[in-house]
Protein backbone atom coordinates (compact mmCIF):
# COMPACT_ATOMS: atom_id res chain seq x y z
CA UNK A 1 0.00 0.00 0.00
CA UNK A 2 2.83 2.41 0.63
CA UNK A 3 6.17 3.06 0.34
CA UNK A 4 9.27 5.05 1.91
CA UNK A 5 7.98 8.06 -0.12
CA UNK A 6 5.08 8.75 2.60
CA UNK A 7 7.72 9.90 4.69
CA UNK A 8 8.29 12.87 2.85
CA UNK A 9 8.82 15.95 5.24
CA UNK A 10 5.94 18.54 5.38
CA UNK A 11 6.77 20.85 7.96
CA UNK A 12 9.58 20.85 10.73
CA UNK A 13 9.79 22.60 13.67
CA UNK A 14 11.50 26.10 14.91
CA UNK A 15 13.20 25.47 11.05
CA UNK A 16 14.21 28.67 8.96
CA UNK A 17 14.31 28.36 5.54
CA UNK A 18 12.71 25.77 2.97
CA UNK A 19 11.68 22.35 4.12
CA UNK A 20 13.32 19.87 2.00
CA UNK A 21 11.00 17.92 0.06
CA UNK A 22 8.05 19.77 0.54
CA UNK A 23 5.42 19.00 -2.66
CA UNK A 24 7.84 17.07 -4.34
CA UNK A 25 5.87 14.03 -4.59
CA UNK A 26 2.22 13.48 -4.37
CA UNK A 27 1.09 12.19 -1.09
CA UNK A 28 -1.87 10.41 0.65
CA UNK A 29 -2.75 11.39 3.99
CA UNK A 30 -2.98 8.29 6.30
CA UNK A 31 -5.76 8.09 9.18
CA UNK A 32 -6.26 6.05 12.38
CA UNK A 33 -9.67 5.15 13.00
CA UNK A 34 -11.32 4.36 15.75
CA UNK A 35 -14.75 3.75 16.63
CA UNK A 36 -15.68 3.78 19.74
CA UNK A 37 -19.14 1.68 19.56
CA UNK A 38 -17.26 -1.57 18.89
CA UNK A 39 -14.23 -1.62 21.38
CA UNK A 40 -14.32 -3.92 23.66
CA UNK A 41 -11.94 -2.63 25.79
CA UNK A 42 -9.08 -5.24 25.57
CA UNK A 43 -6.31 -3.41 25.27
CA UNK A 44 -4.58 -5.59 22.85
CA UNK A 45 -3.43 -1.91 20.98
CA UNK A 46 -1.73 -1.04 24.54
CA UNK A 47 0.27 -4.14 24.76
CA UNK A 48 1.22 -4.03 20.45
CA UNK A 49 2.36 -0.58 21.11
CA UNK A 50 4.89 -1.08 24.16
CA UNK A 51 5.47 -4.60 22.24
CA UNK A 52 6.51 -3.54 19.04
CA UNK A 53 8.51 0.02 20.10
CA UNK A 54 10.68 -2.34 22.60
CA UNK A 55 9.46 0.21 25.64
CA UNK A 56 10.45 -0.87 29.12
CA UNK A 57 7.40 -2.04 31.30
CA UNK A 58 6.13 0.28 33.68
CA UNK A 59 3.83 -0.29 36.71
CA UNK A 60 0.30 0.15 36.20
CA UNK A 61 -1.93 2.56 38.01
CA UNK A 62 -5.01 1.48 39.75
CA UNK A 63 -7.52 3.87 40.62
CA UNK A 64 -11.01 2.10 40.71
CA UNK A 65 -11.41 1.76 37.11
CA UNK A 66 -10.32 -0.84 34.77
CA UNK A 67 -7.84 1.95 33.00
CA UNK A 68 -4.42 1.10 33.00
CA UNK A 69 -2.90 4.48 33.98
CA UNK A 70 -4.29 7.89 34.02
CA UNK A 71 -2.90 9.29 31.51
CA UNK A 72 -0.50 8.12 28.88
CA UNK A 73 3.22 7.91 29.21
CA UNK A 74 6.72 8.29 27.80
CA UNK A 75 6.80 4.68 27.44
CA UNK A 76 3.06 3.82 27.11
CA UNK A 77 1.57 5.54 23.94
CA UNK A 78 -1.73 4.10 24.10
CA UNK A 79 -4.29 4.21 26.66
CA UNK A 80 -7.58 3.25 26.33
CA UNK A 81 -9.62 5.16 28.71
CA UNK A 82 -12.55 3.89 30.46
CA UNK A 83 -15.79 5.84 31.35
CA UNK A 84 -19.34 5.61 32.68
CA UNK A 85 -22.56 7.75 30.91
CA UNK A 86 -26.03 7.05 30.87
CA UNK A 87 -28.05 6.68 27.89
CA UNK A 88 -30.98 8.95 27.43
CA UNK A 89 -34.03 8.35 26.13
CA UNK A 90 -33.40 10.75 23.28
CA UNK A 91 -30.86 9.04 22.22
CA UNK A 92 -28.18 10.77 23.41
CA UNK A 93 -25.80 10.67 26.39
CA UNK A 94 -25.23 12.24 29.75
CA UNK A 95 -22.24 12.03 32.61
CA UNK A 96 -23.14 8.89 35.01
CA UNK A 97 -24.44 10.50 38.30
CA UNK A 98 -24.70 7.69 41.04
CA UNK A 99 -28.31 6.95 42.59
CA UNK A 100 -30.13 8.75 39.36
CA UNK A 101 -29.41 6.52 36.68
CA UNK A 102 -32.14 4.55 35.19
CA UNK A 103 -30.13 1.62 34.35
CA UNK A 104 -29.23 2.63 30.91
CA UNK A 105 -25.64 3.04 31.93
CA UNK A 106 -22.85 2.64 29.46
CA UNK A 107 -19.59 1.79 29.57
CA UNK A 108 -17.77 3.20 26.72
CA UNK A 109 -14.00 3.23 25.72
CA UNK A 110 -11.56 5.53 23.80
CA UNK A 111 -7.91 4.64 23.22
CA UNK A 112 -6.37 8.07 24.02
CA UNK A 113 -3.47 8.97 22.08
CA UNK A 114 -1.26 11.80 19.89
CA UNK A 115 -4.28 12.81 17.25
CA UNK A 116 -0.94 13.75 14.66
CA UNK A 117 -2.86 17.37 14.14
CA UNK A 118 -3.01 18.97 10.72
CA UNK A 119 -1.90 21.83 12.95
CA UNK A 120 0.70 20.20 15.69
CA UNK A 121 0.43 22.26 18.71
CA UNK A 122 4.13 20.51 19.39
CA UNK A 123 5.56 21.72 16.80
CA UNK A 124 4.41 24.77 16.65
CA UNK A 125 5.82 25.46 20.41
CA UNK A 126 9.16 23.44 19.60
CA UNK A 127 12.14 25.80 19.87
CA UNK A 128 14.48 23.23 18.89
CA UNK A 129 15.35 23.33 14.69
CA UNK A 130 14.11 19.48 13.52
CA UNK A 131 13.07 18.08 17.24
CA UNK A 132 9.59 17.48 15.25
CA UNK A 133 8.70 16.57 12.16
CA UNK A 134 5.71 16.11 10.10
CA UNK A 135 5.29 14.01 7.29
CA UNK A 136 3.48 14.47 4.27
CA UNK A 137 0.99 11.78 5.16
CA UNK A 138 0.10 13.43 8.26
CA UNK A 139 2.36 11.88 11.11
CA UNK A 140 3.26 13.76 13.80
CA UNK A 141 6.91 12.53 14.74
CA UNK A 142 9.09 13.73 17.25
CA UNK A 143 12.99 13.10 16.57
CA UNK A 144 14.87 12.88 19.93
CA UNK A 145 18.27 13.35 18.98
CA UNK A 146 17.70 16.98 18.02
CA UNK A 147 15.16 17.41 21.34
CA UNK A 148 16.31 20.00 23.76
CA UNK A 149 13.88 18.69 26.65
CA UNK A 150 12.63 22.10 27.21
CA UNK A 151 9.16 20.57 27.15
CA UNK A 152 7.15 23.55 25.14
CA UNK A 153 5.78 20.85 23.16
CA UNK A 154 3.73 19.61 26.81
CA UNK A 155 2.38 23.19 27.09
CA UNK A 156 1.12 23.87 23.32
CA UNK A 157 -0.71 20.28 22.55
CA UNK A 158 -4.13 21.00 22.93
CA UNK A 159 -4.37 16.77 24.46
CA UNK A 160 -1.92 16.53 26.95
CA UNK A 161 0.78 13.71 24.88
CA UNK A 162 3.77 14.45 25.10
CA UNK A 163 5.38 12.88 27.98
CA UNK A 164 9.15 13.64 29.27
CA UNK A 165 11.86 11.45 30.55
CA UNK A 166 13.12 12.60 33.13
CA UNK A 167 16.80 10.14 32.55
CA UNK A 168 16.85 10.99 29.00
CA UNK A 169 16.00 14.82 29.00
CA UNK A 170 13.39 13.72 26.08
CA UNK A 171 10.15 13.78 25.29
CA UNK A 172 8.29 10.94 23.59
CA UNK A 173 4.65 10.18 22.20
CA UNK A 174 2.89 7.82 19.73
CA UNK A 175 4.65 7.62 16.43
CA UNK A 176 2.09 6.50 14.03
CA UNK A 177 4.71 3.89 13.95
CA UNK A 178 6.41 5.73 11.16
CA UNK A 179 9.10 3.12 10.96
CA UNK A 180 6.26 0.81 10.05
CA UNK A 181 3.91 2.91 8.06
CA UNK A 182 7.22 3.57 5.73
CA UNK A 183 7.34 0.41 5.00
CA UNK A 184 4.33 0.30 3.93
CA UNK A 185 2.67 -1.79 7.10
CA UNK A 186 -0.30 -0.59 9.55
CA UNK A 187 0.35 0.56 12.59
CA UNK A 188 1.29 -1.66 15.65
CA UNK A 189 -1.94 -0.92 17.26
CA UNK A 190 -4.21 -1.36 14.31
CA UNK A 191 -2.74 -4.74 13.74
CA UNK A 192 -3.54 -6.06 17.14
CA UNK A 193 -7.71 -5.14 17.52
CA UNK A 194 -9.52 -7.92 17.47
CA UNK A 195 -12.91 -6.48 16.54
CA UNK A 196 -11.71 -4.01 13.48
CA UNK A 197 -12.93 -1.28 15.78
CA UNK A 198 -9.03 0.33 15.03
CA UNK A 199 -8.54 0.62 11.37
CA UNK A 200 -6.02 2.42 9.44
CA UNK A 201 -5.89 3.80 5.55
CA UNK A 202 -6.19 6.84 3.76
CA UNK A 203 -7.40 9.64 5.28
CA UNK A 204 -10.19 10.02 3.01
CA UNK A 205 -11.30 6.50 2.76
CA UNK A 206 -11.48 6.60 6.92
CA UNK A 207 -13.27 9.44 6.87
CA UNK A 208 -15.80 7.34 4.90
CA UNK A 209 -15.94 4.51 6.62
CA UNK A 210 -16.78 6.54 9.39
CA UNK A 211 -19.34 8.41 8.13
CA UNK A 212 -21.38 5.57 7.29
CA UNK A 213 -20.62 3.74 10.53
CA UNK A 214 -22.29 7.38 12.00
CA UNK A 215 -25.54 7.12 9.50
CA UNK A 216 -25.47 3.40 10.80
CA UNK A 217 -25.48 4.25 14.57
CA UNK A 218 -28.16 7.18 14.01
CA UNK A 219 -30.46 5.22 11.41
CA UNK A 220 -30.60 1.62 13.41
CA UNK A 221 -29.04 1.86 16.72
CA UNK A 222 -30.94 5.12 18.06
CA UNK A 223 -27.95 7.13 18.53
CA UNK A 224 -29.06 10.24 17.46
CA UNK A 225 -26.07 12.59 18.04
CA UNK A 226 -23.54 9.81 16.69
CA UNK A 227 -20.66 11.57 14.52
CA UNK A 228 -17.10 11.49 13.86
CA UNK A 229 -14.59 13.65 15.38
CA UNK A 230 -12.11 15.23 13.29
CA UNK A 231 -11.54 18.62 14.60
CA UNK A 232 -11.62 21.54 12.22
CA UNK A 233 -9.92 23.97 14.78
CA UNK A 234 -6.62 22.33 14.12
CA UNK A 235 -7.51 21.65 10.27
CA UNK A 236 -8.62 17.83 11.74
CA UNK A 237 -6.68 14.83 12.90
CA UNK A 238 -5.10 11.71 11.39
CA UNK A 239 -6.59 9.93 14.08
CA UNK A 240 -10.29 9.91 14.43
CA UNK A 241 -13.08 8.42 16.30
CA UNK A 242 -16.87 7.62 15.77
CA UNK A 243 -18.42 8.51 18.44
CA UNK A 244 -21.94 7.53 19.97
CA UNK A 245 -22.51 11.21 21.10
CA UNK A 246 -20.12 13.58 18.83
CA UNK A 247 -22.07 16.76 20.40
CA UNK A 248 -20.22 15.74 23.80
CA UNK A 249 -16.87 14.37 23.10
CA UNK A 250 -15.98 15.63 26.88
CA UNK A 251 -17.90 12.45 28.00
CA UNK A 252 -14.89 10.16 26.71
CA UNK A 253 -11.97 11.08 28.85
CA UNK A 254 -12.23 15.04 27.98
CA UNK A 255 -11.97 14.69 24.61
CA UNK A 256 -12.15 18.79 23.36
CA UNK A 257 -14.56 19.17 21.06
CA UNK A 258 -12.76 22.38 19.58
CA UNK A 259 -9.55 21.81 20.44
CA UNK A 260 -7.24 24.88 20.40
CA UNK A 261 -3.42 25.83 19.72
CA UNK A 262 -2.14 28.42 23.04
CA UNK A 263 -2.50 31.82 20.54
CA UNK A 264 0.68 32.29 22.74
CA UNK A 265 2.31 29.67 19.80
CA UNK A 266 0.49 30.70 16.99
CA UNK A 267 -0.04 34.27 17.03
CA UNK A 268 2.72 35.59 19.51
CA UNK A 269 5.19 33.14 18.08
CA UNK A 270 4.93 33.58 14.60
CA UNK A 271 3.64 37.28 14.08
CA UNK A 272 4.01 40.05 16.99
CA UNK A 273 7.24 38.18 17.96
CA UNK A 274 9.08 38.38 14.78
CA UNK A 275 7.56 41.80 14.39
CA UNK A 276 8.40 42.97 17.90
CA UNK A 277 11.89 41.61 17.56
CA UNK A 278 12.84 43.36 14.25
CA UNK A 279 11.82 46.34 16.11
CA UNK A 280 14.18 45.69 18.26
CA UNK A 281 16.88 45.54 16.02
CA UNK A 282 15.75 48.28 14.26
CA UNK A 283 15.89 50.30 17.47
CA UNK A 284 19.98 48.72 17.50
CA UNK A 285 20.20 49.78 13.82
CA UNK A 286 18.85 53.93 14.96
CA UNK A 287 21.10 54.08 17.67
CA UNK A 288 23.96 52.87 15.23
CA UNK A 289 22.65 55.98 12.83
CA UNK A 290 22.74 58.14 16.38
CA UNK A 291 26.17 58.05 16.88
CA UNK A 292 26.55 58.42 13.32
CA UNK A 293 24.42 61.76 12.96
CA UNK A 294 25.11 63.06 16.57
CA UNK A 295 27.81 61.50 17.94
CA UNK A 296 29.16 61.06 21.46
CA UNK A 297 28.61 63.79 24.69
CA UNK A 298 32.20 65.50 24.53
CA UNK A 299 33.32 66.24 28.20
CA UNK A 300 33.55 70.10 28.70
CA UNK A 301 35.59 72.35 27.97
CA UNK A 302 35.75 71.26 24.64
CA UNK A 303 38.78 71.62 22.30
CA UNK A 304 37.90 74.87 19.95
CA UNK A 305 35.91 74.18 17.15
CA UNK A 306 37.28 75.16 13.22
CA UNK A 307 35.22 78.14 11.92
CA UNK A 308 31.53 77.82 11.65
CA UNK A 309 30.90 75.94 8.73
CA UNK A 310 27.78 74.48 7.26
CA UNK A 311 28.10 71.24 5.61
CA UNK A 312 26.14 72.26 2.26
CA UNK A 313 28.58 75.11 2.03
CA UNK A 314 31.57 72.82 1.42
CA UNK A 315 29.94 70.91 -0.94
CA UNK A 316 29.85 67.72 1.79
CA UNK A 317 26.69 67.20 2.30
CA UNK B 1 27.53 32.17 52.92
CA UNK B 2 31.20 31.12 51.58
CA UNK B 3 30.51 33.83 48.76
CA UNK B 4 29.07 36.16 51.08
CA UNK B 5 31.83 36.52 53.05
CA UNK B 6 34.72 37.82 50.61
CA UNK B 7 32.07 39.81 48.61
CA UNK B 8 31.42 41.33 52.10
CA UNK B 9 35.22 42.19 52.62
CA UNK B 10 35.41 43.54 49.23
CA UNK B 11 32.85 45.30 50.05
CA UNK B 12 34.51 46.72 52.89
CA UNK B 13 37.97 47.72 51.47
CA UNK B 14 36.19 49.70 48.34
CA UNK B 15 40.04 51.69 48.35
CA UNK B 16 42.39 48.62 49.89
CA UNK B 17 42.75 45.37 50.56
CA UNK B 18 40.73 43.59 47.91
CA UNK B 19 41.58 44.82 44.79
CA UNK B 20 42.94 47.96 43.98
CA UNK B 21 41.45 51.50 42.74
CA UNK B 22 44.35 54.07 41.59
CA UNK B 23 42.80 57.68 41.78
CA UNK B 24 45.09 60.10 39.95
CA UNK B 25 45.71 63.50 40.69
CA UNK B 26 42.01 65.46 38.76
CA UNK B 27 40.22 62.27 38.72
CA UNK B 28 37.44 61.42 40.54
CA UNK B 29 36.68 57.72 42.38
CA UNK B 30 33.19 56.44 41.03
CA UNK B 31 32.88 53.06 41.11
CA UNK B 32 34.34 51.13 44.02
CA UNK B 33 36.44 47.46 43.11
CA UNK B 34 33.10 45.67 44.94
CA UNK B 35 30.59 47.69 42.50
CA UNK B 36 32.90 46.68 39.66
CA UNK B 37 33.27 43.22 40.21
CA UNK B 38 29.47 43.11 41.12
CA UNK B 39 28.32 44.99 37.91
CA UNK B 40 30.42 42.91 35.96
CA UNK B 41 29.00 39.92 37.20
CA UNK B 42 25.37 41.44 36.38
CA UNK B 43 26.98 41.99 33.19
CA UNK B 44 28.45 38.80 32.05
CA UNK B 45 25.85 36.53 33.81
CA UNK B 46 22.89 38.98 31.84
CA UNK B 47 24.38 38.20 28.24
CA UNK B 48 25.30 34.38 29.07
CA UNK B 49 21.77 34.14 29.86
CA UNK B 50 20.44 36.15 27.21
CA UNK B 51 22.42 34.60 24.35
CA UNK B 52 21.12 31.29 25.39
CA UNK B 53 17.52 32.41 25.97
CA UNK B 54 17.55 34.30 22.56
CA UNK B 55 18.75 30.74 20.91
CA UNK B 56 15.29 29.11 21.70
CA UNK B 57 13.85 32.35 21.32
CA UNK B 58 12.52 32.10 17.98
CA UNK B 59 13.71 29.79 14.84
CA UNK B 60 15.58 32.30 12.51
CA UNK B 61 17.81 32.28 16.02
CA UNK B 62 18.87 29.11 16.49
CA UNK B 63 21.08 27.96 14.46
CA UNK B 64 22.84 30.95 14.67
CA UNK B 65 23.02 31.07 18.99
CA UNK B 66 22.78 27.37 19.90
CA UNK B 67 26.28 26.51 18.90
CA UNK B 68 27.96 28.70 21.37
CA UNK B 69 26.98 26.74 24.42
CA UNK B 70 27.24 22.85 22.80
CA UNK B 71 24.16 23.07 21.11
CA UNK B 72 20.41 23.19 21.92
CA UNK B 73 20.10 20.91 24.90
CA UNK B 74 23.03 22.30 26.47
CA UNK B 75 21.53 25.73 26.32
CA UNK B 76 18.51 24.64 27.34
CA UNK B 77 20.40 23.06 30.67
CA UNK B 78 22.51 26.01 31.37
CA UNK B 79 20.25 28.98 30.84
CA UNK B 80 18.08 28.72 33.98
CA UNK B 81 21.55 28.34 35.89
CA UNK B 82 22.70 31.56 34.29
CA UNK B 83 19.23 33.48 34.73
CA UNK B 84 19.97 32.47 38.59
CA UNK B 85 23.19 33.29 38.91
CA UNK B 86 22.15 36.69 37.17
CA UNK B 87 19.48 37.31 39.78
CA UNK B 88 21.68 36.64 42.57
CA UNK B 89 24.26 39.49 41.17
CA UNK B 90 21.43 41.42 40.49
CA UNK B 91 20.16 41.63 44.19
CA UNK B 92 23.84 42.82 44.81
CA UNK B 93 23.72 45.79 42.61
CA UNK B 94 20.57 46.56 43.38
CA UNK B 95 21.46 46.42 47.25
CA UNK B 96 24.86 48.47 46.21
CA UNK B 97 22.54 51.26 44.24
CA UNK B 98 19.18 51.54 45.71
CA UNK B 99 19.39 54.49 47.14
CA UNK B 100 21.44 56.51 44.67
CA UNK B 101 18.38 54.92 42.41
CA UNK B 102 15.42 56.57 43.87
CA UNK B 103 13.31 58.76 41.55
CA UNK B 104 12.78 62.19 42.30
CA UNK B 105 11.58 65.06 41.20
CA UNK B 106 14.72 66.11 39.59
CA UNK B 107 13.95 62.94 37.43
CA UNK B 108 11.22 63.64 35.85
CA UNK B 109 12.23 67.53 35.02
CA UNK B 110 15.28 65.23 33.45
CA UNK B 111 12.55 63.36 31.28
CA UNK B 112 11.36 66.54 29.86
CA UNK B 113 14.33 67.13 28.23
CA UNK B 114 15.01 63.71 26.99
CA UNK B 115 15.06 65.40 22.95
CA UNK B 116 18.05 67.85 24.44
CA UNK B 117 19.43 64.96 26.07
CA UNK B 118 19.45 62.62 22.76
CA UNK B 119 20.39 65.36 20.30
CA UNK B 120 23.10 66.71 22.48
CA UNK B 121 21.30 70.23 22.46
CA UNK B 122 22.04 70.20 26.58
CA UNK B 123 26.35 70.52 26.22
CA UNK B 124 26.26 69.49 30.11
CA UNK B 125 23.63 67.76 32.19
CA UNK B 126 21.21 69.88 34.30
CA UNK B 127 22.79 70.89 37.30
CA UNK B 128 20.60 68.76 39.74
CA UNK B 129 21.68 65.27 38.08
CA UNK B 130 23.82 63.60 41.00
CA UNK B 131 25.71 60.15 40.70
CA UNK B 132 22.99 59.06 38.01
CA UNK B 133 20.63 60.52 35.79
CA UNK B 134 17.12 59.42 35.13
CA UNK B 135 18.17 57.45 31.86
CA UNK B 136 20.24 55.65 34.02
CA UNK B 137 17.87 55.38 36.82
CA UNK B 138 15.14 53.66 34.59
CA UNK B 139 17.60 51.21 33.27
CA UNK B 140 18.46 50.17 36.55
CA UNK B 141 14.84 49.97 37.78
CA UNK B 142 14.21 47.83 34.52
CA UNK B 143 16.49 45.18 35.60
CA UNK B 144 15.38 44.95 39.28
CA UNK B 145 11.75 44.67 38.07
CA UNK B 146 12.97 42.36 34.74
CA UNK B 147 14.99 39.95 36.93
CA UNK B 148 12.27 39.34 39.52
CA UNK B 149 9.70 38.56 36.61
CA UNK B 150 12.55 36.71 34.59
CA UNK B 151 12.80 34.55 37.84
CA UNK B 152 8.85 33.92 38.38
CA UNK B 153 8.48 33.29 34.81
CA UNK B 154 11.15 31.19 34.41
CA UNK B 155 10.25 28.62 37.36
CA UNK B 156 7.31 27.02 35.32
CA UNK B 157 9.54 26.71 32.29
CA UNK B 158 11.69 25.49 34.19
CA UNK B 159 9.30 22.66 35.87
CA UNK B 160 7.16 22.16 34.24
CA UNK B 161 5.79 19.23 35.48
CA UNK B 162 5.18 20.85 39.08
CA UNK B 163 3.47 24.29 37.68
CA UNK B 164 1.81 22.56 35.10
CA UNK B 165 1.03 22.95 31.20
CA UNK B 166 -1.31 26.10 31.55
CA UNK B 167 1.28 28.17 33.38
CA UNK B 168 4.11 26.92 30.89
CA UNK B 169 2.53 29.10 28.31
CA UNK B 170 1.41 32.57 30.05
CA UNK B 171 5.13 32.30 31.32
CA UNK B 172 6.67 31.94 27.81
CA UNK B 173 4.74 34.88 27.06
CA UNK B 174 5.46 36.83 29.83
CA UNK B 175 9.41 35.86 29.39
CA UNK B 176 9.36 36.66 25.81
CA UNK B 177 8.01 40.09 26.01
CA UNK B 178 10.79 41.24 29.15
CA UNK B 179 13.22 39.78 27.31
CA UNK B 180 12.58 42.25 24.49
CA UNK B 181 12.19 44.57 26.72
CA UNK B 182 16.01 43.21 27.95
CA UNK B 183 17.13 43.62 24.64
CA UNK B 184 16.22 46.95 24.01
CA UNK B 185 17.53 48.69 26.65
CA UNK B 186 20.52 46.67 26.92
CA UNK B 187 21.54 48.07 23.63
CA UNK B 188 21.10 51.25 24.59
CA UNK B 189 22.91 50.88 27.79
CA UNK B 190 26.20 49.10 25.87
CA UNK B 191 25.55 52.43 23.94
CA UNK B 192 25.61 55.18 26.07
CA UNK B 193 28.42 53.74 28.60
CA UNK B 194 30.68 52.77 25.54
CA UNK B 195 30.37 55.21 22.32
CA UNK B 196 27.94 57.79 23.55
CA UNK B 197 29.67 58.75 26.58
CA UNK B 198 33.80 58.54 26.85
CA UNK B 199 34.45 58.09 30.20
CA UNK B 200 31.74 55.50 31.66
CA UNK B 201 33.55 52.71 30.22
CA UNK B 202 36.75 53.24 32.02
CA UNK B 203 34.88 53.92 35.15
CA UNK B 204 33.17 50.50 35.13
CA UNK B 205 36.90 49.18 34.47
CA UNK B 206 39.35 51.14 36.60
CA UNK B 207 36.59 52.75 39.08
CA UNK B 208 37.50 56.65 38.39
CA UNK B 209 36.58 59.09 35.95
CA UNK B 210 38.62 62.67 35.42
CA UNK B 211 37.24 65.91 37.21
CA UNK B 212 35.43 67.59 33.39
CA UNK B 213 33.57 64.57 32.99
CA UNK B 214 32.01 64.60 36.43
CA UNK B 215 30.76 68.45 36.49
CA UNK B 216 29.78 67.46 32.41
CA UNK B 217 27.54 64.28 33.02
CA UNK B 218 27.04 64.28 36.76
CA UNK B 219 27.51 68.30 38.23
CA UNK B 220 25.28 67.98 41.56
CA UNK B 221 27.51 64.90 42.74
CA UNK B 222 31.15 66.25 41.59
CA UNK B 223 29.21 69.09 44.22
CA UNK B 224 29.01 66.31 46.46
CA UNK B 225 32.37 64.52 46.37
CA UNK B 226 34.16 67.85 45.78
CA UNK B 227 32.70 70.02 47.51
CA UNK B 228 33.27 73.02 44.62
CA UNK B 229 30.41 74.14 42.48
CA UNK B 230 30.69 72.22 39.17
CA UNK B 231 29.81 75.33 36.85
CA UNK B 232 32.51 77.57 38.06
CA UNK B 233 35.35 75.01 37.80
CA UNK B 234 33.97 74.72 34.58
CA UNK B 235 34.01 78.16 33.72
CA UNK B 236 37.25 78.48 34.99
CA UNK B 237 38.76 75.62 32.74
CA UNK B 238 37.16 76.68 29.52
CA UNK B 239 39.00 79.96 30.33
CA UNK B 240 42.24 78.44 30.50
CA UNK B 241 42.05 76.50 27.88
CA UNK B 242 41.30 79.55 25.15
Amino acid sequence: MFDEKTLQIRAISAHSGSVPGKGVQREVEVCKLMDTTTCIGCKACEVACVEWNDMPFRQTVFDNTYQTMPETEWNFWQLIKFHEVQRQDDGGLAPFQKNQHDGNLMWIFRKDQCMHCSDPGCLRACPADGAIVQYENGIVDFQQENCIGCQLCVSGCPFNIPKFNQTTKKVYKCTLCSDRVGQGLEPACIKSCPTGCLQFGTKQEMKEIAEKRALQLREQSGFKNAGVWDPSSIDGTHVIYVLHDATQPELYGGLPKEPRIPMVYTVWKYLLKPLSLFGVFMGALGIFFHYVSYGPKPTLPEPPRAKETKEDERGNR
Amino acid sequence: MAIAEPLRRAQSAEAGGFGRTVVYRHEILRHGVYTRLVHWSVAITFVLALLSGFAVFSPWMYKWLSPLFGGGAMARLLHPWFGLAFVVAMVLLAHKWWNDMRWTQNDRNWLRRIREYITNADKAEPDYVGKFNAGQKIWFWTMVVSGVVFLISGLPMWFPEFFGRTSAWIAYFIHDVTALIMLGGFFIHVYESTAAIPGVFHSMTRGTVPEEWAWTHHPAWYRLVTGRDPKADRERANRSET
